[in-house]
């Protein structure tokens, strides 16, 4: 009997998670700014010495932390984000030529890695018409409004973080650090989990399930993380 | 606030666009100025919607209750209000395309009296980037734009036409300035609201399309 892709995926290291990345990848990494990353696995990526990468992300980073390390590092041939803000490390090198830079609508972002999971190729949207979004797509009027046709987005690899994740790789996420996370995970042919906490199955109630183990292939169990804050806004009590 | 000694403050423009608000709706505030108006909803009349994922958006955590996993859509940490909810960037994304939130309410660089929204990258520009911002305005039931009447250098930015590159086209249903509330109406700008102390030659004057 030969062992199915869902057989034991619960790895020892950073360094065996990341194994099969190879030069010229699309990795697919969740966050949003710095919530919500896999940071163990971030810095992995650059110590495996993969490189010429494109990275589909939100924003690739800020405040020289998170994804801003592999611009840093020079490996990444290719952004595509949403957002780039105050993200210095990301502006210098789009100005310079050295990273291309796609700009994507957030919705529609996260919407073509959707549609790639769920093996639909592309799709209608009303995001992004007549804007230079809908330059070189096709266009269709449906009942009266016009949309855009977008293209599926999948990558090679996915870098999700987790809260809770049990040995199959069902998934539960902490607050708002959920956000482009699951849909990744569905969109890549090779998905890594890096959670806080790894548990037994059973632990978590299937109800409770965020991102079903079916969509997870390799996982990592990092306790420690830094967790930075980009904008700390607080009241006094 | 103002350089000018009258019109409305940023404070007196985040109160007046929580006056747009209907009890009991759903509501995402931009980036920004925005961001102010919640201060001014009563407790528990509108639901805050954040695009990474959030909707029951509260007030910002006492100090020592932070939590960086815990932010709204400018990356600033806030709490959960009872009631509120987490979910992925498509569920998110679902809810503003899908016609779910009832009005975005929007920083903005031009907006024409057409209704067209530019508000994301200035020519010649750095390029911040897109964001939410196309898929709420496009999604939105109700767009409401919170700028500054003219920049700082005095150009207009309520115009004819947006010369800078859109984000939706005839989206936006009223504009709130330091001058007053202004309805695009497809040829001009009718003047619902001049703030006090400005007359309508000034908002005139600041207005590069007509006023009705």
């Amino acid at each position: 009997m030969t062992t199915g892709k869902h057989g034991n995926k619960v790895v020892a290291s950073v360094a065996e998670a990341l194994g099969p990345l190879r030069d010229g990848m699309t990795i697919l990494v969740g966050g949003f700014g710095l919530s919500g990353n896999a940071e163990a696995l971030i810095r992995g990526v650059v110590e495996r010495g993969v490189r010429d990468l494109t990275l589909v992300s939100n924003n690739a980073g800020n405040l020289g932390k998170g994804l801003a390390t592999w611009l840093k590092a020079g490996i990444i041939r290719k952004v595509i984000c949403s957002y780039i803000g105050n993200n210095q490390d990301l502006h210098t090198r789009m100005a310079s030529g050295e990273v291309e830079v796609e700009i994507t609508p957030q919705g529609t972002l996260v919407e073509r890695m959707r549609a790639a999971g769920a093996g639909i190729p592309a799709f209608f949207t009303p995001t992004g018409v007549g804007t230079v979004v809908e330059q070189g797509k096709e266009t269709r009027e449906i009942d009266g409004r016009r949309y855009l046709l977008e293209r599926a987005l999948s990558g090679d690899v996915a870098l999700v973080r987790a809260a809770v994740c049990d040995h199959f790789g069902n998934v539960r996420f902490w607050r708002t650090a959920r956000n482009f996370n699951p849909v990744m995970a569905t969109a890549a042919k090779l998905s890594i989990v890096e959670c806080d906490k790894l548990v037994a199955n059973g632990t978590i109630d299937p109800d409770d399930v965020h991102l079903p183990g079916i969509f997870v292939h390799r996982i990592v169990h990092v306790p420690e993380h830094e967790n930075a804050f980009e904008y700390r806004t607080v009241r006094k009590r | 606030m103002t350089a000018t000694t009258s019109g409305w403050s940023t404070e007196d423009m985040a109160r007046r666009a929580a006056r747009e608000i209907p009890a009991g709706c759903i509501v995402n505030l931009g980036i920004g100025l925005p961001t102010q108006v919640a201060d001014y909803l009563p407790e528990g009349h509108a639901w805050l919607h954040s695009e990474n994922g959030l909707l029951g958006t509260g007030p910002f955590p006492y100090e020592g209750d932070e939590d960086p996993n815990l932010i709204n859509a400018g990356k600033q940490t806030v709490t959960v209000l009872p009631g509120g909810s987490t979910f992925d960037s498509a569920f998110s994304f679902a809810m503003i395309r899908g016609g779910h939130v009832d009005m975005a309410i929007l920083g903005a660089m031009q907006v024409s009296c057409g209704g067209d929204l530019a508000n994301w990258a200035v020519p010649g520009g750095k390029v911040m980037g897109i964001g939410g911002a196309m898929d709420l305005a496009s999604g939105a039931r109700r767009v409401i734009a919170m700028m500054q009447h003219t920049t700082k250098k005095g150009e207009l930015k309520l115009v004819q036409r947006c010369d800078y590159p859109l984000t939706a086209l005839r989206v936006v249903s009223l504009v709130i300035t330091e001058l007053g509330v202004f309805e695009p109406t497809g040829h001009a700008f009718r003047v619902i609201d001049l703030a006090p102390g400005v007359t309508r030659e000034r908002a005139e004057a600041a207005t590069g399309a007509p006023l009705t």
